[in-house]
């Protein structure tokens, strides 16, 4: 029996990045805001303290801070030819669970995507021709052009103290920043921080080859910061237990260090935690959302009414609760129509290892988003004509860590145990250092998520089913781009060098990164889109639908600068258009 | 329980020689009627009672505003704080102003019975008739509650209110505050507050075993059940002498300064009163405190090279410099420096002892909301790692503060978990 | 009087909220950020050798051999066995590693693809003993009754060199499974903190460099290619913490 609560204003599924945004943006506008976590309170000092947070089997290996399977996963086969199959622990992604969300554990990699991944279709188009593109490549897009979000980066940028140095400030270029970056309105708010050995080896033998290195967008911050909000953040320690942990010294970028001491404090805001959404309700026209229900701890079941809804889950969970709650219309890759579900894509990573005798690189002096890059060979950045394919992604020294259990290198046909494997790993362990890329993902017509037809959750809902594998697209972009990034770290005569580009089938148990897209993107075109430029439902008006689920692809670059910047930007059409008047913000 | 039979015996004492006791002073009475709806007296009784920070005792947490229910602790048992909304039956509205005047001027409640100092009346007795009248209004203008409180709730013979002739003739001297010759305005104004309303000796002023001011020792500090309320007089090393007006205001409007943030009991006492007084009583509180005198801290630093220093410093290191920094300087608005830190040096390290072994949480305000904690060590730390540690920040960077022990960390913990902290 | 408040704990004010009817199963977070005095939840107290809680004897014997196999003593540094390795894998299967209980674990289980990610319905647990007990037969008839432990090194490095590449046969195991997880979980125990059990006195840490529990190094960051100096330290401290 499902009891009913009063009614608020505004209730946000997930307390994350996006949900704390709209929160602070909605609770400052005077609405009363309920926000629903399925996972518990996250706090500095009592869940990653300075005490016990360096622990990397604890958070790496025992993916303590993470959503538990057994709470929540999802089935995943490479293609509809296969039986998908849960994924009963995690691998190449690691879904975030609590207040705060991914943002607690990220690396804080701060980039901004290019103006031209916003409009890829008609970009690509323009440049290269129709033919160019792969025939089942389903690309789009965006419908919000990176002008208009660029008041967006900014805000998200000054929320979190970002370091980096500025490549292009309203069309003049900056030297030591990126200089294929979009215009920005003014430099990042604090500098870039102190780079380590490695990083700074890679700046130097890209500027001998006449590359422009510069620092990557750090959300570890380079000095104490104060935000618009009043927060304060400390200063990066270099500690080298950044992504896959909590922060304990205040100094990386989270919702906890930027937003949520004062979004407790507002009256009209209340957070609970440990509930789970298990449906967002529709009234009979299903075009207007009443509320949600969720179910507590003992299982009991409540209905939250609200008049505006708003969906803030990570992105795959986000895909899974439309489906289950009947809004739009589930996508067939037979016919190609209907929306949720579509336009599923990922991530490209690959790497260089570089195995020294004459240097120590410290390998644990670093921090989630330090590193020397270079953006030449990233989106459109490079002429893909005589190539053979389209995308790309930055590339540098970005290692973050040195932990031993994981980095512990060795050269290919070492063994892997015994006294070779020891004294292998003694020798290279300080004078070993990888060089990663960071590729773009396109989207494609096999590429999808529905639900499967035989496994569930602890609620009983069908679990989301990932259909995905790369293509020859991604994989020739991988192959190049580690190819040009080895050419740099040739230049800083390793031992020996190994590359390791990406190959296929995508593999779900190899760890890659948590860039999972799509499945409701945004669009021009309710045919071809879930929600439109402001995020908002075409079916549903009072339902915005934050986070990754409105890329139409991914870009070549960490997301989540992008999904904020999304996040703000909804906000403010909330507060500035659709409180004013309540409706469709943009006909059809 | 000894410590308890002793003090009641001397309490007892007391009550037997109440008869020699002074007679009290006679009670002021109006000339005019008051008016409790005039506006002016209102908002200024409102401003009055967040520098007397009333409701800090006599709202309960989730309670409502004045209602009262509060436990107050006190070495001889509980109290509940009273309601005093104007609720005729079961808070103060039936009261006359001359009975609301005695509460705090003499420490006499309705119907002269005697109020235990844990109101305290020693202090609010400087306070003019015309601001407590001022408070009265603010009160009148509240929502009456309907909140039924029984106040005593002390164990026998404490219980026996008679017993406060004695001890009020001992160490209770009634009488409004006088301003002092030759000192200005604003001096004197910061006396008024800190003497009067502010109560600020009820904390950081030590108390003898029968809980009564140890008025050569004002304001040099005081134990407070498992914390200690640092010395507030103008010691430059102990004290606020190193910092300026400017930084005492800081730390009261906001929370922090550019040395470090309030905690512990403190920290309500920015959240409820100081942060919403005004810049230039904040100013006069600090030109006053700075004034103070206290004997002079010790002038020689332990030696780099003692083992509980060199143990300290690798503790240090390994611990607390991620946060604090190697140099001691800290992050301005977020982790308080060690260096030059008057609570760093304190001659009592009981709150320094307590944070360490269970953390504490930085005060929030509006305007400096961060609300930062500091993680426990109590499972990490052994007695003697903490004593080291806190003996090292106590003695570097030029500061100098005696050591700790590792008897009086293993005291600290014993003590806090009398108290059940957690 | 001397006073003593109740201390109000800062972070928790309002945290109990009167909704009439909401669930009480529900933490309510509002007006402050929730903070308690010993707050948190540090990791185990260290785990001390000399008993074993998962193991039997027998076990925990065929587990240190092959752990002392997998990283061998030398002179600079111990090997597996008396850097904990053993000790550390026992501890963790007796504990939420061991049984599976934060992974999905719902049926039906099929074979996958090598991209679907693991499929048993054993928890690390089983399949230790189910390989530990298929092992020590394999032993007992290739070795006329010796168990692994009784082997000499050269003939315990040739079975695990089968586990790993094959050819044998484990009755109701699977050999490079059991050998994959076996590998996995020794380099975790000799590099993970040495309050797990494994990694004793930081053995691991100092072969390799790794400082271990640190949290600040802006001391050491533009020091290009120089040796960090300072020893490594784990949660529980190091020696010149003094006071144990």
């Amino acid at each position: 029996m499902t009891q009913k609560l009063p009614a608020t204003d505004v209730v946000i599924i997930g307390l994350g990045w996006t949900g704390a945004i709209l929160a602070e943006a909605l609770t400052r506008a005077g609405l009363n805001v309920v926000a629903i976590e399925r996972g518990p309170w996250r706090d500095t000092a009592t869940d990653f303290p300075t005490t016990y947070a360096q622990d990397e089997l604890r958070y790496h290996i025992r993916h303590d801070l993470f959503l538990r399977p057994a709470q929540e996963t999802m089935t995943f086969r490479n293609n509809a030819g296969q039986t998908a199959l849960p994924m009963r622990t995690w691998g190449s992604f690691m879904p975030p669970n609590g207040v705060g969300g991914g943002g607690v554990h990220w690396n804080a990699e701060t980039w901004r995507f290019l103006p031209t991944d916003f409009q890829l279709r008609s970009h690509l188009t323009q440049r290269y021709g129709a033919k160019f593109l792969p025939a089942d490549m389903t690309i789009q897009d965006w419908g919000v052009t990176y002008d208009d979000l660029e008041p967006y980066y900014d805000r998200f940028e000054y929320l979190c103290g970002t370091s980096g140095k500025a490549g292009n400030i309203k069309g003049v270029k900056q030297d030591g920043g990126n200089p294929y970056e979009g215009a920005r309105s003014r430099e990042y708010p604090t500098p870039p921080q102190t780079q380590p050995y490695g990083p700074s080896l890679f700046a130097d033998a890209a500027r001998s080859m006449g590359y422009k290195p510069f620092p990557q967008p750090s959300g570890n911050l380079s000095q104490a910061y104060t935000n618009w909000l009043g927060v304060t953040l400390a200063p990066c320690t270099y500690c080298g237990f950044c992504e896959w942990f909590g922060c304990g010294n205040y100094s990386k970028a989270s919702p906890q260090t930027t937003l949520l001491p004062v979004l407790v404090r507002r009256p009209n805001f209340e957070a609970r935690t440990e509930c789970e959404v298990a449906q967002i309700n529709l009234d009979r026209s299903r075009k207007r959302a009443t509320g949600v229900t969720y179910v507590d701890i003992d299982g009991r079941s409540w209905e939250q009414p609200a008049d505006l809804v708003l969906l803030c889950a990570f992105q795959l969970f986000n895909v899974h609760l439309l489906l289950h709650s009947g809004i739009g219309t589930p996508y067939d890759p037979q016919t190609g129509e209907g929306v949720i579900g579509r336009n599923y894509s990922y991530q490209v990573t690959s790497s260089v290892t570089a195995f020294f005798d004459d240097k120590n690189f410290n390998p644990f002096i670093s921090s989630g988003a330090i590193g020397m890059c270079i953006d030449d060979y990233n989106g459109d950045n490079f002429d893909h004509g005589p190539l053979g394919f389209v995308g790309g992604g930055y590339m540098g020294g970005v290692q973050t860590n040195g932990r031993p259990i994981l980095t512990t290198s060795t050269p290919k046909g070492t063994p892997n145990w015994g006294p070779a494997w020891k004294k292998a790993v003694k020798e290279n362990y300080l004078s070993t250092y990888q060089f990663v890329t960071h590729g773009s993902c396109y989207s494609y017509r096999d590429a999808f998520l529905d639900l499967d037809p035989t496994y569930t959750d602890r609620l009983g809902r069908k679990l989301l089913r990932i259909t995905f594998d790369f293509h020859d697209n991604e994989l020739k972009m991988s192959r190049y781009i580690t190819d040009r990034l080895a050419d740099i770290v040739e230049k800083l005569e390793p031992r020996t060098m190994e590359k390791n580009p990406r190959t296929g089938p995508y593999n779900s148990t190899v760890y890659q990164t948590t860039h999972t897209c799509g499945g409701a993107i945004m669009g021009s075109d309710p045919k071809t889109s879930a929600l439109n430029r402001y995020l908002q439902s075409w079916d549903v008006p009072n339902l915005f639908v934050t986070g990754a689920t409105a890329f139409p692809q991914n870009a070549g670059y960490n997301p989540t600068n992008t999904v904020c910047a999304l996040a703000f930007w909804a906000a403010d059409a909330i507060v500035n258009q659709y409180l004013k008047s309540p409706g469709p913000l943009v006909q059809a | 329980m000894s410590m308890r039979s002793t003090i009641a015996a001397a309490l007892s004492l007391l009550v037997t020689s109440a008869a020699c006791a002074r007679a009290a002073p006679p009670v002021e009475r109006a000339e005019i009627a008051h008016d409790h709806q005039s506006f002016e007296d209102i908002e200024r009784g409102r401003y009055l009672a967040t520098l007397a920070d009333c409701t800090a005792c006599h709202t309960e947490p989730g309670g409502k505003p004045y209602a009262g229910g509060r436990a107050i602790e006190t070495p001889f048992g509980n109290l509940l704080a009273p309601n005093i909304t104007p609720d005729i039956e079961t808070g103060i509205g039936s009261w006359a102003d001359d009975d609301f005047v005695n509460a705090l001027q003499i420490g006499r409640s309705h119907g002269g019975t005697r109020l235990y100092p844990a109101m305290p009346y020693p202090y609010y007795t400087k306070m003019a008739r015309e601001d407590i009248l001022a408070i009265r209004a603010y009160l009148d203008a509240l929502e009456p509650v309907y909140h039924p409180v029984h106040s005593n709730q002390l164990p026998f013979p404490f219980d026996i209110r008679a017993s406060m002739i004695g001890w009020n003739w001992l160490f209770f001297t009634p009488g409004r505050f006088e301003p002092a010759a030759g000192k200005s305005d604003e001096w004197n104004r910061g006396a008024y507050l800190v003497q009067g309303p502010g109560h600020c000796g009820a904390c950081h002023t030590e108390k003898n075993f029968l809980g009564g001011d140890k008025n050569s020792e004002a304001l040099q500090g005081g134990t407070l059940q498992g914390w200690f309320s640092p010395n507030v007089t103008g010691n430059p090393r102990q004290g606020l002498g190193s910092w300026s007006v400017d930084d005492v205001v800081a730390y009261l409007k906001t929370g922090q300064n550019r040395i470090g943030a309030a905690t512990g009991p403190m920290a309500e006492v920015i959240s409820d009163s100081t942060s919403h007084l005004t810049d230039a009583d904040l100013k006069a509180i600090a030109v006053y405190l700075k004034d103070q005198p206290s004997p002079p801290a010790p002038t020689t630093a332990m030696a780099a090279d003692d083992p509980a220093m060199k143990a300290g410093q690798a503790i240090y290191k390994d611990q607390c410099a991620a946060c604090h920094r190697d140099d001691g300087t800290g992050v301005p608005r977020i982790f308080p420096a060690m260096k030059g830190n008057p609570d760093v040096q304190s001659a009592n390290p009981t709150t320094l002892i307590r944070v360490v072994l269970h953390g504490t949480q930085n005060v929030a305000t509006p305007y400096a909301p961060t609300g930062a904690a500091m993680p426990s060590f109590f499972w990490k730390l052994t007695d003697m790692q903490v004593a080291s540690v806190l003996t090292y920040v106590r003695n570097s960077w030029g500061n100098v503060a005696p050591a700790v022990s590792a008897r009086d960390v293993s005291s600290g913990r014993a003590q806090q978990l009398s108290q059940g902290v957690p | 009087m001397r006073i003593a408040r109740r201390e109000l704990l800062a972070g928790t004010a309002a945290s109990v909220l009167a909704l009439g009817c909401t669930s009480a199963a529900a933490r309510m977070v509002a007006g402050n950020l929730p903070w308690k005095p010993d707050a948190g939840t540090p990791p185990p107290v260290s785990a001390n050798p000399g008993v074993w809680v998962f193991f039997t004897p027998e076990e925990g014997a065929a587990v240190e051999a092959l752990v002392d196999r997998l990283i061998p003593p030398d002179p600079q540094t111990p090997g597996g066995k008396d850097a904990g390795c053993a000790v550390f894998i026992d501890r963790q299967l007796a504990g939420p590693f061991g049984n599976s209980r934060a992974l999905y674990m719902r049926p039906p289980f099929a074979d996958g693809t090598p991209q679907q990610g693991p499929q048993s319905p054993l928890t690390p647990a089983m399949r230790y003993r189910q390989s530990l007990a298929a092992l020590d037969k394999y032993c007992r008839e290739a070795f006329a009754g010796k168990s692994f432990a009784q082997l000499s090194d050269a003939q315990k490095d040739d079975v695990i060199g089968r586990l790993e590449k094959g050819p044998i046969h484990l009755e109701g195991a699977s050999a490079t499974g059991f050998f994959e997880m076996l590998l996995r979980n020794t380099r975790e125990g000799f590099f993970a903190d040495p309050v797990y059990g494994g990694n004793r006195n930081m053995v691991g840490w100092k072969m390799i460099g790794f400082p271990g529990a640190r949290y600040d190094y802006r001391d050491w960051v533009d020091k290009h290619n120089q040796r960090y100096p300072l020893p490594p330290v784990g949660i529980s401290g190091r020696p010149e913490w003094g006071g144990a």
